[in-house]
């Protein structure tokens, strides 16, 4: 199979837009999380979240008329425009912006979300409710779904290849990383605009999730603590928005067009827990088939990993899914850092895979771990470095990156320096 | 010029993102203010909100140009 290489970063991240200042702040130990001010949150049992510091472009902030015309976001929920930005910053990034047939037919875009426009869904039905169907918007249905979050995409830059989506819950944004290279490896395209984008930071969104018992409660006046994986004072996840996307390069193109190479995709594994429709099986048995059908299809071993950038999401899932890692690595378990920079970011649901796979790429491109915030008091003993509190720099020649979402779907991605 | 076809100009303009010089009366939405299909479907609701008035699919239809818009207003809005 041909070889898959990262060309091209981008992001929108609770701690910053664009990737540098992100993985700057990540690294720096700053948390995204604040007290939810944008809506209502009084009758909520959560009240933080991770939220994309809005603001008109300066000192890194998000500005959505930098990305997309104003006249067009009138017509879409945040999860598009999110998905716009990123793309834009990855596409700008690789340097590929294709103009000719030729090259505009090998560009393919693979973005997914785990929810979609659930904002704009959930207000159209009270227009519905309140006025009438003749009040709906011919903008209603495009502007929420999920696959159009590539459709903008590959019409704002001529992507005419492979044009796909993902909905996977949590593990979207690995698993679009990943199918976006198996369409590479394949033939079926040389480039692919991939990823994952989620605006799920609204009151239906926070409520829905709080009746799953999943959300953090207890540091709704200490929100920056509130994201603390592994710590036994962990309650629950803390919600966060935002995108990411990578451009993925077929190794020889990227080679022949002399683009920078960040690193190689070089595994990927998926599997299936068959067991509840929110919690993950108890013997992690899904993680472990998934990190190892990554391992596999990279020709490795455990003993190969350097960094693991978990799932993680402070919830009762961080121990199965560390007792899984533990199984994969056996006797190699104290060679190995593993972080959730979800004590960073809060968990972007869809988007959660793709910017925890940026992250593992510049892991690798920077020799820094990046910490895991609040891990004060662990819950549980392990040969395993967790990277408390402070990012550490260390040799990382791979980084493999989990995704675990509702309905049991697990990812793997594993990545590696090219020509090791 | 009368006060519907002030309101309508000013309803083109913001939804279709141009410029107010633009928006004259033999203005198309679509071969000259860039709307497509859904564009013109959300115009005509904007319309309807604005002057408080139901306009069917078929006069919809015929609804192509700013000043046709003005015209049909102004002859069946309050």
């Amino acid at each position: 199979m041909r070889r898959v290489v990262v060309t091209g970063l981008g992001m929108v991240t609770p701690l910053a837009c664009g990737v540098e200042p992100s993985w700057r702040r990540l690294l720096a130990g700053q948390s995204g999380a604040s007290l939810v001010d944008r809506f209502d949150v009084s009758d909520l049992p959560c009240k933080i979240a991770c939220m994309i510091p809005r603001g008109d472009g300066t000192a890194d902030s998000f500005n959505p008329d930098d990305w997309m015309e104003p006249k067009e976001q009138r017509k879409v929920d945040d999860f598009i425009i999110f998905a716009m930005a990123a793309a834009q910053q990855a596409l700008d990034d690789a340097g590929w912006h294709p103009t000719s047939y030729e090259d505009q037919t090998v560009s393919g875009v693979l973005i997914g979300s785990g929810i979609g426009g659930i904002e704009g869904i959930a207000e159209s039905a009270h227009i519905l409710r309140e006025r009438g169907p003749r009040r709906i918007s011919p903008f209603f249905i495009p502007g929420r779904l999920i696959n159009l979050a590539g459709g903008y995409v590959s019409i704002a830059h001529g992507l005419k290849g492979p044009n796909h989506a993902v909905v996977t819950a949590c593990s979207t944004g690995a698993h679009a990383i990943g199918d976006a290279g198996r369409l590479i490896a394949l033939g079926d395209a040389d480039v692919m605009v991939a990823g994952g984008t989620e605006s799920t930071v609204n009151r239906l969104s926070l409520a829905g999730f709080a009746a799953c018992k999943a959300l953090c409660t207890s540091f709704n006046d200490a929100p920056e603590r509130g994201s603390r994986p592994y710590d036994r004072d962990r309650d629950g996840f803390v919600m966060g928005e935002g995108a990411g996307i990578v451009v993925l390069e077929e190794y020889e193109h990227a080679k022949a067009r002399g683009a920078k190479i960040y690193a190689e995709l070089i595994g990927y594994g998926l599997s299936g827990d068959a067991f509840h429709i929110t919690a993950p099986s108890p013997d992690g048995d899904g993680a472990f088939r998934c990190m190892t059908a990554a391992l596999k299809r990279a020709g490795l071993t455990a003993a190969d990993v350097d960094y693991i950038n978990a799932h993680g999401t402070s919830t009762m899932a961080d121990e199965i899914e560390l007792r899984a890692v533990e199984r994969l690595l056996g006797n190699s378990a104290a060679n190995v850092s593993m972080s959730s920079t979800k004590s960073s970011i809060g968990h972007l649901l869809g988007a959660a895979g793709a910017v925890e796979a940026i992250f593992s790429v510049l892991a690798i491109r920077d020799q820094i771990a990046p910490a895991t915030l609040n891990l004060e008091n662990p819950s549980v003993d392990t040969p395993i470095d967790l990277v408390p509190l402070k990012a550490r720099s260390r040799p990382i020649e791979t980084a493999l990156s989990n995704s675990f979402g509702f309905g049991g779907t697990n990812a793997s991605l594993l990545f590696a320096k090219v020509d090791r | 010029m009368s006060d519907i076809a002030e309101r309508v100009k000013k309803i083109v303009a913001e939804h279709l993102g141009v410029e107010p010089e633009k928006v004259t009366e033999n203005a198309s939405f679509i071969d000259d203010l860039g709307a497509d299909s859904l564009d013109t479907v959300e115009l005509v609701m904007a319309f309807e909100e604005e002057f408080s008035t139901e306009i069917p699919d078929d006069a919809a239809e015929t609804i192509l140009t700013v000043g046709d818009a003005i015209k049909f207003l102004e002859k069946n809005a309050g």
